[in-house]
């Protein structure tokens, strides 16, 4: 059987505002192992964003506990947490986030320059690693030369490079358009069927049925818990779209 | 991270905001600029002292009349004048120490050559050992000889300005001549070899050197004691012969011992401090007022430090969310304010070198650059760097990585 990379117990978070707590998270209890790919839906304010920065070790719960890949997070300090989501886990946001004036190449090795046992050779790596996104043709690219699909992948080149155990996605379609959504989850699949395992974040259904399993929240709680079928297969996808423009041209 | 790393960084992004990292830079470079140049004016100018004071002469020692008094600050009320040539005489016999002694009378009124040019220029009466003293060589002629000492000659040395003044610049123009002095003619046997200004500006040269024997009963009343002249065998016997002089003088003024001598007794060394003192002050003074200007430009680097955090506060998070610790951001803004005020730094050293330069060319003062004070300015460059680059980096450093990643 498959290790588990997330087990969360009674998961809770609450903000103060003035005089009322908000539970933004009211005790989850949440499993996913090693290969799985899970979809995080639910309306804004349902509490998928502070789930996504607790796992992501970006903000710490008020209580409960989370084991990451074996490892309890919720005693850590901030340079444990630095170094954790260094080493385990990988970052794709809506956003890109990339480093702004800085090429594809140096924004995928940046992970790696914040690696306390520095071992193998950064250049090398990172270009493996856009090699994977085919972007290798695009390595000394600034990110405002790339288009939005590019950029995602560069950024998903980045989660992946120091080799994490779980890649998180926030959002990560949320500013492409359908055609490299499809691109990306593509992507999201192979890297998928290889052994990562994959969580994201989305409100979207067509987005979410390419995951193995979607995890609905409302109101801090969780509500839905179930496989996906049938699932998507964006690959075939893509090419289906591809084809299908080439037909209208 | 690696240092080379961080410093490679640095330099990106401060090559992205070239002009507001100019301007910001600029405190620092007009500062490090400015003390460069104020040390250099100060180092200038005591250097030029120093080396007129080696002027003066050899292993002098100087005898002045007045109270003692320590840092340039009389301790007595009475300073009048009680040298007289007695003391000068008394030296001479009895020091053991001092090779040579000349008392030296000061006398002033107009002069006229038998040329009929008018002149104004102080006489001193000396010793002939006065030469030896001050070690000052004659030009053309000779200098008088203890003969013409007790037979109270009527002759004369003239000083090169005087010369040049009275009689031109024909070689032995002066020889033989004779200038008047309050109605009494003094025969010029010898004129003596340039010797340039003081520290304070007086030319040297422009003085008449007469027998003090001659001046005293010619220009009785006309004249005083201004101080006595000594020079010891070697440097080593200075500070003995001072000792020496300062017990016989006070034997001479039938000083008791509870008194206070009412002379003093220097060599040069102590000439040298009393005049460097003054610029010692004026250079720290100036090096002060430069380094206010250094403090008020750190603080720039720290203003523009906190905005670029502000600005960059995304870029922090980002870093944040990929592995960066609080200590790596921490490192990544000290750095980046350390290389920009040393960048500054370097660039104010090479102001401070051609502010020097020029200013050495435009007012004619000598200026002076040592490396203790280039280095000194570019380690309190890079300080300047630390102390005013800590406080943006470490407020860079305490985001919360999920703040700093939302922050818009």
């Amino acid at each position: 059987m498959a290790a588990d990379v997330i087990r969360i117990r009674g998961l809770a978070k609450t903000y103060v505002m003035g005089t009322n707590e908000v539970h933004a998270l009211d005790g989850i209890d949440l499993t996913i192992t090693q290969g799985e790919m899970v979809a995080v839906m639910g309306a804004s304010g349902s509490g998928k964003s502070t789930m996504m920065n607790m796992l992501g070790c970006l903000d710490k719960p008020t209580s409960g506990s989370y084991e990451l890949d074996g490892e309890r997070v919720e005693v850590m300090d901030r340079n444990q947490l630095a170094d954790l989501r260094n080493r385990r886990i990988g970052f794709v946001f809506q956003g890109f986030n990339l480093l702004a004036r800085t090429s594809a190449l140096e924004n995928v090795e940046l992970p790696m320059m914040y690696e306390r046992s520095r071992k193998k050779d950064v250049r090398d790596a990172a270009m493996k690693a856009l090699a994977r996104v085919g972007l290798a043709e695009r390595t000394h690219h600034l990110p405002n030369e790339l288009s939005g699909g590019q950029q995602q992948r560069v950024a998903i080149a980045r989660a992946l490079v120091t080799e994490p155990a779980l890649l998180l996605a926030d959002e990560p379609t949320g500013n492409l358009d359908s055609r490299t959504s499809v691109e990306v989850l593509a992507l999201f699949q192979e890297l998928n069927d290889n052994g990562l395992t994959v969580v994201m974040v989305t409100h979207e259904d067509n987005i979410a049925h390419y995951a193995k399993r979607i995890v609905e929240l409302r109101d801090g709680r969780i509500v839905r818990d179930e496989p996906v079928s049938p699932r998507g297969n964006a690959a075939a996808d893509l090419a289906a779209i591809d084809a299908r423009r080439k037909g209208n041209a | 991270m690696k240092p080379q790393m961080l410093v490679r960084i640095a330099l990106r992004s401060i090559r992205r905001t070239k002009m507001r990292s100019t301007l910001t830079a600029l405190g620092i470079i007009i500062g490090v600029g400015a003390v460069i140049v104020m040390v250099a004016i100060g180092h200038g100018a005591k250097s030029r002292i120093e080396q007129s004071i080696k002027n003066l002469g050899t292993n002098m020692v100087v005898i002045t009349p007045g109270a003692a008094n320590t840092g340039n600050v009389s301790q007595g009320a009475g300073s009048f004048n009680r040298l007289k040539i007695e003391d000068a005489e008394k030296l001479k016999r009895e020091s053991v120490l001092l090779a040579d002694v000349s008392p030296v009378i000061m006398a002033f009124g107009r002069i006229r050559g038998n040329n009929g040019t008018n002149w104004r220029c102080p006489v001193y009466g000396v010793d002939p050992a006065y030469q030896n003293i001050r070690d000052w060589q004659v030009g053309q002629g000779q200098f008088f000889d203890a003969r013409d000492l007790r037979a109270r000659r009527k002759v004369c040395v003239l000083g090169a300005t005087v010369a040049l003044q009275i009689f031109g610049d024909g070689e032995g123009a002066a020889l033989g001549q004779e200038v008047i002095l309050r109605d009494v003619p003094f025969t010029v046997i010898g004129v003596l070899a340039p010797k340039g200004q003081t520290a304070s500006g007086t030319d040297q040269d422009d003085v008449i050197i007469a027998p003090y024997t001659t001046v005293q009963e010619r220009l009785a009343g006309h004249q005083f004691i201004a101080q006595i002249l000594g020079s010891a065998a070697s440097p080593s016997d200075v500070e003995a012969a001072m000792t020496e002089a300062k017990a016989i003088m006070r034997e001479s003024h039938k000083l008791g011992d509870w008194e206070d001598s009412d002379f003093q007794v220097k060599n040069q060394a102590d000439l040298a401090n009393a005049a460097t003192g003054a610029t010692d002050v004026m250079t720290i003074l100036l090096a002060c007022i430069a380094g206010i200007s250094l403090l008020v430009g750190g603080i720039g680097i720290m203003n523009i430090m906190l905005v670029s955090v502000t600005e960059r506060t995304r870029e922090i998070g980002i870093r944040m969310a990929i592995g960066a610790r609080p200590a790596d951001v921490l490192l990544q803004f000290l750095v980046e304010a350390i290389v920009l005020s040393l960048l500054g730094g370097l660039l104010g050293v090479a102001l401070g070198y051609g502010g020097s330069w020029l200013v050495g060319r435009l007012t004619g003062w000598p200026t002076m650059i040592d490396g203790m004070t280039v280095g000194v300015a570019l380690g309190f460059s890079a300080a300047v760097g630390v102390f005013f680059g800590f406080w943006p980096a470490r407020k860079a450093a305490a985001l919360n990585p999920i703040d700093a990643l939302r922050y818009e």
